[in-house]
């Protein structure tokens, strides 16, 4: 091991009354990956944010090379050669990479753009970046736009690398290679700092592993002597079952049926072109795609909030046997034809629920215009804001509190239990545990599969390749708006979906 | 632990969000605000005049209180400003930028007038005064509804079209202000029937402002219940705080947006007939005064509560009528006035920043919580 690039010693933040970091010590060595490994609210961004300047901490000293330094701005940060990678990249999109990448750079020797690019060229031949310095950015990739920011912090000299999430935008082919880059800046000396909560890559990539518990430092193990078990339990508390219980479906029926239908957005792009399916009742379809690829379209068009240019939806209702198109209806007359559907966007406040409204008002969201009266009736709504908060242990001081008062899991139960509550016979869920806890995210799949044994016909849109494969019975993969491919999710290789996902006109980026 | 770092350059303070602050504290924060105000006008005062402070706040009182026919006038123009204030709430709620509510009640103003200077002997007064009030809303809502007419329907900016539409209504006003001015070419109404008092606000009472009073306090209560326990009230809501969680649901959008302009351009033309048919007695361009500007603040301040309102306006009322005394009785310049009103309004909007983000210094001092 090399010497300690970075070490922190009893660093505390708090926000308001919520501690997000508790005496928390850690440390880096030249040459190694550190992963920090914990749950969505555990602190990792926040413990990562002072060390990049962007917060100062409460208590506790930050070392650099064994001398204590005091980091008070983005700019300190990097003066002590600390570089972040963010989640959300802050590039300018009309720019090319070259220029992204020396703009806000004070170069001693002056500013030299034939030189900079050189230099640049110099940078991805060292580490393997596969980039084109003069490419604009809108024109890019999310994985090069993620290689734009990580050449951008090079650049600047950085040797201590921070990574946010790196890899929850990218498909398993674009991690592979993010990890071999990142694996040669370690053999160059680098110390790398990798935040996940993807236990998989903890294990495949890191060299040690942080675990961090609702802001408090739980301990540091080295990753050759560490099991999966180990590390969830670390991170959750307690031993914790990680299955699914997934069942065969019982007297499928047709209940959905899209058929070539096609969406061309207002700049003529084809957000979806010539998508058909089938979803049946009582089971599961995965649906997996790079963010972005017309899933969202996919779902607001059959949900009613997506203008749809040709194609039809149709629906088979159970009980009176018709069939519906639904095609170019509201969600109000969706309703009045008597469809049960149910959603649960993406976007959970902006979208599900409304933020500033309490929990009893966000239940009769769906329900409020029963009856002819004028007046609003807040009893059924009250009734069932208390069954779900107690159903589902929605940790809430009580239900008049606004909901975006709520952590991320308990926001999730809210939306889902209201959802379900309206005993649906399609159900939609776009990403429904983004965010949450493992804990909530498993009460979520078991709430999806007590929705499938009910025969619902559910629709699931996930970002995690893992988890598809155990919920789902089938996955469907769309690409740039079009279905690439569907497979049983009880033989399918997570390299086959990987590959159904990059397979359309994306074929300029992978291999 | 290591509290020893306070050598190297550690910030001397930081701003730190709360999480949220029991009720008793905020409005604590917010009445130190107000003091804290007080204190910095009487600084000024004795700075640029060199008049006692205490004998200045005392004098805003006596202008606000001194006599009963003050304490009459207050009271009208509280309900006055909480009128408009209460018109322009649904809009703003519906985070729609109604600035339009001065033209809005200009022309409610202009019907009532229309109406009493047209019809005043030649109708029965029930007949007449049903016409007033309904000519009056018509005209209100419709100078509410063009705007939220082309917001809904080609999405253009409401905050301008609604202030261009406050121009064409004072246009309007002084076109007719000249064409029924009494006498002929004076440019002046002057007292609308004044000797048959048709169309006049009955007195209730024994005191001509008692009606006003009344009908506002009814009006309040009708807002508050309103915007908190009806359908539209929440659609209000939802469309404002989301509207894509209202297309979500299948509200239709366009149809609340010109739903609420409408309520509340009524209710800006019955502040029109308010002020026309119950306190003017005549029509001028500067019927409204300003007050669909202040309302925004009131409405603001008050954050869109109907019963918060009452005390909001009140207070921005107070502050003018005690400045406008000032200036009297310490023969100062008119702007003086408006000095100190500034002022406080600054601290209690600044008094906002306290409530939600706390500031923590350096370690070795005490937390400041």
């Amino acid at each position: 091991m090399g010497t300690a690039a970075i070490e922190l010693k009893n660093i505390t933040k708090t926000f308001g009354d919520v501690v997000a970091n508790k005496d928390v010590n850690l440390t880096v060595n030249r040459g190694e990956i550190l992963s920090i490994l914990g749950e969505n609210g555990s602190g990792k961004t926040t413990l990562m944010n002072m060390i990049s300047g962007i917060y100062f901490p409460d208590h506790g000293s930050i070392y650099i090379d064994g001398e204590e330094v005091v980091i008070r701005s983005p700019k300190d940060a990097f003066d002590h050669k600390i570089g972040m990678i963010h989640q959300h990249f802050k590039l300018v999109d009309v720019f090319s990479a070259t220029e992204n990448i020396v703009l806000g750079f004070k170069e001693k020797s002056g500013f030299n753009i034939k030189r900079s690019a050189q230099q640049i060229a110099k940078i991805s031949h060292q580490y393997g970046f596969d980039i084109d310095p003069n490419k604009k950015i809108y024109e890019m990739s999310i994985s090069e736009k993620q290689t734009v920011e990580i050449i951008k912090v090079l650049y600047r000299g950085a040797d201590i690398l921070i990574l946010d999430e790196p890899t929850a935008v990218l498909t398993p082919q674009e991690t592979e290679k993010l990890f071999a880059v990142l694996r040669r800046m370690r053999d160059d000396g680098k110390a790398i700092i990798i935040i996940t909560h993807k236990m998989h890559e903890v294990l495949a990539l890191s060299d040690r592993v942080s675990v961090l518990r609702k802001g408090e430092y739980i301990g540091t193990v080295n990753t050759c002597e560490t099991s999966e078990a180990q590390l969830t339990e670390m991170m959750v508390g307690k031993k914790v079952e990680l299955n699914i219980q997934r069942s065969e479906p019982k007297n499928p029926e047709e209940r959905l049926e899209v058929s070539h239908i096609n969406c061309i957005s207002r700049d003529g792009v084809k957000l979806l072109n010539d998508i058909s399916f089938t979803v049946r009742s009582g089971e599961i379809l995965g649906i997996a795609g790079i963010a972005g690829s017309g899933q969202r379209e996919l779902l607001e068009a059959i949900a009613g909030l997506q203008h749809l240019n040709s194609g039809e939806i149709l629906y088979h209702n159970p009980k009176t046997g018709h069939t519906d198109n639904l095609r170019d209806k509201t969600p109000m007359q969706i309703r009045e034809l008597g469809v049960r559907l149910s959603f649960v966007p993406e976007d959970r406040l902006g979208m599900g629920l409304v933020g500033n409204m309490n929990i009893v008002d966000n239940m009769m969201l769906r329900s409020y215009r029963k009856g002819k009266s004028f007046f609003l009736e807040r009893k059924a709504p009250k009734d069932l804001a208390d069954r779900i908060i107690e159903e589902l242990e929605v940790a809430t001081p009580n239900v008049n509190t606004p909901v975006r008062r709520l952590s991320g899991g308990n926001v999730q139960k809210v939306l889902v239990g209201r959802e379900i509550a309206a005993a649906p016979t399609v159900l939609m869920v776009a990403y429904p545990v983004r965010g949450l806890d493992i804990n909530s995210s498993y009460l979520i799949y078991n709430l999806l599969n007590e929705q499938k044994e009910h025969g619902v016909a559910i629709i699931f849109v996930g970002e995690d390749l893992d988890v598809l494969m155990e919920l789902c019975d089938r996955v469907m993969v769309i690409g740039s708006g079009k279905i690439t491919g569907t497979v049983d999710a009880r033989t399918a290789t997570k390299e086959q979906i990987g590959l159904l996902m990059t397979s359309s006109d994306r074929g300029d980026n992978n291999e | 632990m290591s509290k020893k770092n306070t050598h190297v350059h550690e910030p001397l303070f930081h701003i730190v969000k709360r999480g949220s602050m029991v009720w008793w504290r905020a409005w604590l924060v917010r009445i130190i605000a107000v003091f804290a105000a007080l204190v910095v006008c009487g600084l000024i005062t004795v700075l640029l005049t060199g008049q006692n402070p205490l004998g200045v706040y005392a004098t805003m009182i006596d202008g606000a209180f001194g006599t009963k026919r003050r304490i009459w006038g207050l009271a009208q123009n509280v309900a006055m400003l909480l009128c408009v204030s209460l018109a322009v709430t649904p809009a703003f709620k519906m985070k729609f930028w109604n600035i339009g509510a001065e033209g809005q009640v200009l022309i409610g103003g202009l019907a009532t007038a229309a109406c009493m200077i047209l019809f005043g002997d030649k109708l029965p007064t029930v007949v007449l005064f049903m016409i007033m009030i309904v000519s009056s809303i018509v005209g209100g809502a419709i100078w509410a509804a063009i705007p939220a007419y082309f917001r809904a329907k080609w999405n253009t900016n409401e905050t301008l079209f609604t202030l261009m539409m406050n121009y064409i209504a004072i246009q309007l006003v002084s076109y007719f202000t000249y064409e029924w001015s009494v006498p002929k070419g004076s440019g002046q109404i002057g007292v609308i029937n004044g000797a048959t008092r048709a169309g006049w606000m009955p007195t209730l009472f024994g005191h001509p402002y008692m009606l006003n009073i009344i009908i506002v306090v009814v009006l309040t209560v009708l807002m508050y219940v309103y915007l908190n326990y009806t359908k539209h009230g929440y659609e209000i809501e939802v469309v404002g705080e989301s509207e894509n969680t209202a297309r979500y649901i299948g509200v239709n959008i366009k149809k609340v947006i010109v739903r609420t302009m409408i309520v509340s351009g009524g209710l800006c033309g019955v502040t029109g007939l308010l002020l026309v048919s119950g306190t003017d007695h005549t029509l001028t361009r500067d019927l409204a005064a300003g007050r669909g500007f202040t309302a925004i603040m009131v409405a603001w301040l008050a954050k869109f509560n109907p019963f918060y309102m009452v005390l909001t306006s009140f207070l921005i009322v107070f502050l003018q009528k005690g400045a406008v005394e000032i200036s009297t009785i310490y023969s100062l310049n008119a702007s003086f006035s408006d000095i100190l009103t500034g002022i406080i309004i600054f601290f209690i909007i600044g008094s906002e920043f306290f409530v939600n983000y706390s500031i923590k210094f350096r370690e070795s001092k005490k937390e400041g919580v």
